[in-house]
């Protein structure tokens, strides 16, 4: 019944456009069907999370969002621009759509501050001083501006996963998208990245977050997607997902997953 | 024994400067050739891994045609077969060149772009070793795929590669040695002359020997101090003795855990 609902937050007409729009996307690798006619919005300000077995398709449809990965079918919008080989300049797309990785893959030759400068100076073209503002006002908010000076290898992998965020938010992106952000982590550095993006989420920006941190999607998300196979089986509000899954598949999952 | 290096030769002057004479046309044929063979070595090896299937096929071509030729052979064609190809004006003024660049610049050209061959295929290497996350946070980041080359692959890989490199220059300085065979007075064709003089073979190419190792030395000291230079804070290895690293072979950097 509550299989498909539309998109919860709606304000002005300002945010009346929905930032990312998937029609029917289909993808394969090989005669593998990586994502099976998947359909989803996401609204302005909302924070979407995808969950669902591993092999489900998340980090496959997640990475087609800033077209890391290209869809073999179907329709993909994001900011406006869809996302097709004609697109003359995709570099300008991902610019407006922040990406924060598993293995957070910074730039290990630059310092934590190069790493944040480097795409606001060399594709923004934003003074170096004010790129180096920029830089610090992020890493104070993800709570590392000390760490600045020092390379990626001297960090702990929490404090790296920091930095990618600041990173990606250094970019002034519309959209974040986050693929498995916390699952490269130590148990003990899980909270500090996890509490950094619930700070994001309050701030209205618009997320989307592929994790397994059950608690944590309850916590911050609008909206939550399962997928298994795929293709996207059900999507509601996290309350009634957590409390009353409306697939058997999804039942099985949340058995697995919360202990 | 090395006694003779001070005798007086047939031009003048002591066998010596002959071997010292040598020895200049020998490092200026490895040091311009290097660094020609680095810059086109560079360009091939980022062009065997680019998306463009075109750059791709030709990059792969130039590698297997002046990697796969035997340096003496790819010399003979740069001297005797190239010029009669050129436009006839062309090929004569090259064949007209007075005498010692008339034969270096044949070698110039032959051991720049043999070495350059290899040179690509460690940059090649050095750009495949690297985490695909890398290509993939500096697209994310809304970075060209030029830019991304340039600041974010070619700086790593290039790190990983000093070490490969330096049998790269190893290797080109000593096949300057080849350079005879057209002519070059460098350090092994002057030995060979100071041999054919005195008859002092031994002591001749005896001290030809001497300057090659003491110079491959000197350069293996030159990389291995850009390596430590080049090295990344955070993936530095453990700080160890001089002569255990010597023998301590590089793994490269898997940067992601």
């Amino acid at each position: 019944m509550n299989m498909h609902l539309p998109t919860p937050r709606l304000a002005g007409p300002a945010q009346a456009e929905p930032a990312i729009v998937l029609e029917g996307v289909t993808k394969f690798y090989g005669g593998f069907r990586a994502l099976n006619h998947v359909d989803l919005e996401v609204a302005r300000g909302e924070t979407v999370i995808i969950c669902g077995p591993s092999g489900s398709g998340k980090s496959t449809l997640i990475r087609c969002l800033n077209r890391i990965e290209t869809h073999d079918r179907g329709r993909i919008v994001v900011n406006g621009h869809e996302l097709t080989d004609a697109l003359k300049d995709i570099a300008a797309v991902r610019r407006e759509v922040g990406m924060v990785f598993q293995s957070f893959n910074l730039f290990p030759h630059l310092t934590i501050l190069e790493n944040c400068m480097l795409a606001p100076v060399q594709a923004r073209g934003i003074s170096r001083r004010e790129a180096r503002e920029t830089a610090m006002h992020f890493l104070s908010k993800v709570r590392i501006p000390d760490q600045a000076g020092k390379y990626p290898g001297q960090l702990s992998g929490g404090q790296q996963q920091r930095v990618a965020i600041a990173r990606a938010l250094c970019m002034r992106p519309q959209v974040m998208l986050f693929d498995e952000p916390t699952s490269a982590l130590d148990p003990e550095m899980v909270k500090e990245v996890l509490d950094t993006m619930v700070g994001l989420a309050g701030e209205g920006m618009t997320m989307v977050c592929v994790t397994h941190e059950m608690g944590f999607a309850r916590e911050v998300a609008d909206r939550v997607v399962f997928m298994d196979k795929g293709a996207v089986v059900e999507q509601d509000t996290p309350e009634r997902f957590f409390s009353a899954p409306a697939s058997e598949r999804a039942r099985e999952f949340l058995r697995q997953v919360i202990h | 024994m090395f006694t003779v290096l001070f005798d007086q030769g047939s031009d003048g002057r002591m066998y010596g400067v002959w071997l010292l004479s040598g020895l200049g046309w020998t490092l200026s044929l490895a040091f311009f050739g290097w660094w020609l063979a680095f810059a086109i070595g560079l360009v091939v090896g980022i062009g065997r891994t680019v998306e463009n299937r075109t750059i791709a096929i030709l990059s792969r071509v130039y590698v297997e045609v002046f990697r796969n030729i035997p340096v003496l052979v790819q010399m003979f064609l740069w001297y005797f077969v190239v010029p009669e190809l050129l436009p006839a004006s062309l090929g004569t003024w090259i064949k007209q060149m007075p005498p010692p660049w008339g034969a270096f610049f044949p070698a110039l050209v032959c051991l720049s772009f043999y070495t350059a061959a290899r040179v690509a295929e460690q940059v090649r290497a050095g750009l495949e070793a690297l985490p695909a996350g890398q290509r993939e946070a500096a697209a994310a980041l809304g970075l060209t795929e030029r830019r991304t080359y340039w600041l974010v692959l070619v700086p790593q890989a290039l790190r990983l590669i000093v070490p490969s490199l330096t049998s790269e220059v190893m290797g080109i300085y000593k096949n300057t040695s080849v350079a005879l065979t057209i002519g070059l007075l460098e350090l092994t064709a002057e030995a060979r002359q100071i041999s054919e003089e005195t008859f002092q073979t031994f002591a001749a190419f005896g001290a030809a020997t001497i300057i090659y190792l003491m110079l491959a030395l000197a350069a293996y000291q030159l990389m291995s101090w850009i390596d430590e230079r080049a090295r990344i804070p955070g993936t530095a290895p453990p700080a160890r003795r001089k002569s255990l690293r010597l023998l301590a072979r590089r793994l490269p950097e898997g940067a992601s855990p």
